[in-house]
């Protein structure tokens, strides 16, 4: 095979095609067959059509993107919107213009390689992957070579130190990246939430405290800690317990939104027979309302869509659904744990306040609670 | 103009006159009673007569209509198997009956997962009965007035009171109502088959009476859960929904990433594979030589 006479030539740009020759030796192959033409190789007014089309496309692509520009200045956006068979348009036309400009350069390219650009087939000979036996000889001495030079088998002290100083270079990586492994935050991070006893559960957005007396049963309330929910004058109230005391200082704003995602919790009035009483939770409803925290706990999407006749709270990432007429417990879904629960309690005016923190980590599992 | 001077100095001439202060008393008493006999809607006797009238009016329709699966008093029915036929409906109130009737759903054609929003059979006459007669069954959340839900006066507040009202019925929104509507109150799906409707072109009064009573797997969002003039803002927002122009050109039915991932599956990626298929295809060929052209 290495013999390249044996090797057919392919067609080339000269013009004519060498169809070769039938061999005797049949572990030859035949070869590619005569290159066949299209008509812009041989006709110069389909060539010339081609080259329009092509240019055409391209100039086509270049009126988009000026009407991208004019489309950009042209329509008003915000509270005036232009709009086009009930579009917005300034978005539509952007999206037309320059999605129709890059088409048009695609195809265009395209167009010119299928019709003019030379599609002469091309065979190119390959040959073995290794190096000649010499080269390798070379490298392997040079190697060597080097290897006695740097004197690394003969003078231990700097090989040594050289795979301390390597070892030493992981330690960075080891601390900086540290929060990976376990026991990474300090507990109450992840354990525990804004919640504490004697807190008022106030309507998220709206704010205002919910009274026993306001729910119907089937009533469904999207709750938070007081003091997470600006009031009606857009201030965050510092949260007041029952007696009267302030329960936490007023957070700030980074702190605030991690809070409040925590503590989200949803407060669902239902026939209180239709609770199965749990042993351990005898008193945690408040006449059949109960509250639970609003985090699923398989990934942490918060969850709100709740069936109000099974009390069944389905979450829309996972699926995973929760019985809230009985304890929370998972009845269907990849959710390891039941939906955490808080122990809830009227004030003489019937404003519902919990009794204390949940008593299980809200929001999905990690490596140390399993 | 002269007539009403000569005729004023006329009376006034009398305005001292023994009878003048009672003859005024009584002008005066007879003007009042006479303005409030023509404005008053109707007396209460009266009222009440018409309310038993639409009771009783709502009874026979609903014995007709109603009762094979509510029962003859609305206490709902057992099949033989102990399933519920139809729900009890004391205590629902003529907001349930409004919403249910007056959107179609109820009479419902076969029970299932979902009822189905269909085109109304009774009048709005006979949705009234009914209602009342489902009213004075048990105390429940009434046919809502229409200032409770009517939101033209958003129209009536400066620009920056508007923006808020729009803005905390969106948050209000968001917050209660996203989970099943979709954050475009076009719906979605729900377990076991069932789904939540689409809320463009529900009518403000029945989205209203939904809030109130909670049809179906819909939990309730009663006025004091949230309050009225609250829902009048979610409903604000709606209609502003409503009005938006699709910015993004076609929504695809606003349905996430089912509706969307489907369009890319097919229109996408089939797009991609015709442009490869066209990439990679044979042009047109001759079978004429180069030179011999």
């Amino acid at each position: 095979m290495s013999d390249q006479s044996n090797l057919p030539a392919s067609g080339d740009g000269a013009g004519h095609s060498r169809v070769p020759e039938p061999l005797e030796d049949q572990d030859v192959a035949p070869g590619l067959p005569a290159h066949v033409w299209r008509p812009t190789d041989v006709d110069p007014k389909a060539e010339k059509r081609a080259e329009r089309q092509v240019a055409g496309l391209f100039v086509f692509s270049m009126i988009c993107a000026v009407l991208f520009v004019v489309a950009y200045f042209s329509f008003s956006i915000g509270r005036e919107i232009d709009t086009f068979l009930g579009f917005g348009a300034s978005n539509l036309f952007l999206g037309l213009t320059l999605g129709l400009g890059m088409l048009a350069i695609g195809v265009g390219v395209i167009q010119w390689a299928r019709k003019l650009m030379s599609d002469v087939e091309i065979a190119e000979l390959r040959h073995p992957a290794a190096s000649s036996e010499e080269d390798r000889e070379t490298t392997l001495k040079a190697l060597t070579a080097g290897l006695d030079e740097s004197g690394i088998g003969r003078r231990p002290l700097i090989r040594n130190t050289l795979l301390g100083a390597l070892a030493f270079a992981g330690v960075p990586l080891v601390v900086a990246l540290r929060d990976l492994g376990p026991r990474n935050m300090s507990a109450s991070r992840l354990e525990k939430t804004f919640w504490m006893e004697g807190m008022y559960i106030v309507r998220d957005v709206l704010g205002t405290r919910i009274n026993r007396a306001d729910l119907e049963i089937g009533d469904l309330v999207n709750g938070e800690p007081e003091g997470l929910v600006p009031n009606s004058e857009g201030h965050l109230p510092a949260p007041i317990g029952p007696d009267g005391e302030e329960l936490r200082p007023a957070l700030d704003h980074e702190q605030l939104l991690i809070e409040k995602v925590k503590s989200a919790v949803i407060v669902l009035r239902m026939s209180p027979g239709d609770i199965v009483r749990n042993p351990d939770r005898e008193n945690w409803d408040v006449d059949g309302i109960v509250c639970y925290s609003k985090i699923c706990t398989h990934v942490g999407c918060p969850i709100a869509l709740n069936e109000q006749q099974t009390h069944h709270l389905l979450c829309p990432c996972h699926q995973s659904t929760f019985d809230l007429a009985d304890s929370g417990k998972v009845v269907f879904g990849p959710a390891g744990h039941s939906l955490p629960q808080m122990h809830l309690a009227a004030d003489d005016e019937g404003y519902l306040y919990a009794m204390g923190d949940f008593d299980e980590p809200v929001g999905p599992s990690y490596w140390e609670r399993g | 103009m002269r007539f009403l001077n000569r005729s004023a100095g006329r009376l006034s001439r009398h305005r001292r006159g023994r009878f003048a202060g009672l003859a005024v008393l009584l002008v005066a008493l007879l003007a009042t009673g006479g303005a409030y006999a023509a404005l008053a809607p109707a007396g209460q006797a009266e009222q009440s007569q018409d309310n038993a009238e639409l009771v009783e009016q709502g009874r026979e329709l609903f014995l007709v209509g109603c009762s094979t699966c509510h029962g003859q008093n609305g206490e709902g029915v057992l099949d033989v198997n102990g399933n519920q036929l139809g729900p009890s409906l004391q205590g629902v109130g003529g907001a349930a009956v409004d919403f249910q009737v007056g959107t179609g759903r109820m009479p419902m054609v076969q029970p299932g997962q979902q009822n189905p929003r269909k085109s109304v059979v009774y009048s709005d006459d006979e949705i009234a009965q009914l209602a009342a007669f489902v009213q004075s069954l048990a105390p429940g959340p009434d046919v809502p007035e229409e200032s409770d839900y009517d939101t033209s006066y958003i129209d009536d507040l400066s620009e920056d009171e508007r923006d808020a009202a729009i803005n905390r019925g969106q948050q209000i929104f968001l917050t209660n109502c996203t989970a099943c509507h979709n954050f475009n109150g076009r719906g979605g799906a729900m377990p076991r088959g069932g789904y939540a409707p689409t809320l463009r072109g529900v009518s403000d009064k029945h989205i209203y009476e939904a809030m109130l009573t909670g049809p179906s797997q819909m939990d309730v969002f009663s006025d004091g859960n949230i309050p009225p003039e609250n829902k009048r803002e979610v409903i604000a927002f709606l209609e502003t929904l409503q009005e938006q122009p699709q910015q993004g050109g076609f929504s695809l039915g606003g349905l996430g990433p089912v509706g969307e991932g489907l369009y890319v599956w097919v229109v996408g990626i089939g797009g991609l594979v015709g442009f490869a298929v066209w990439i990679a295809a044979h042009t047109t060929r001759t079978k004429k030589g180069k030179g011999t052209a």
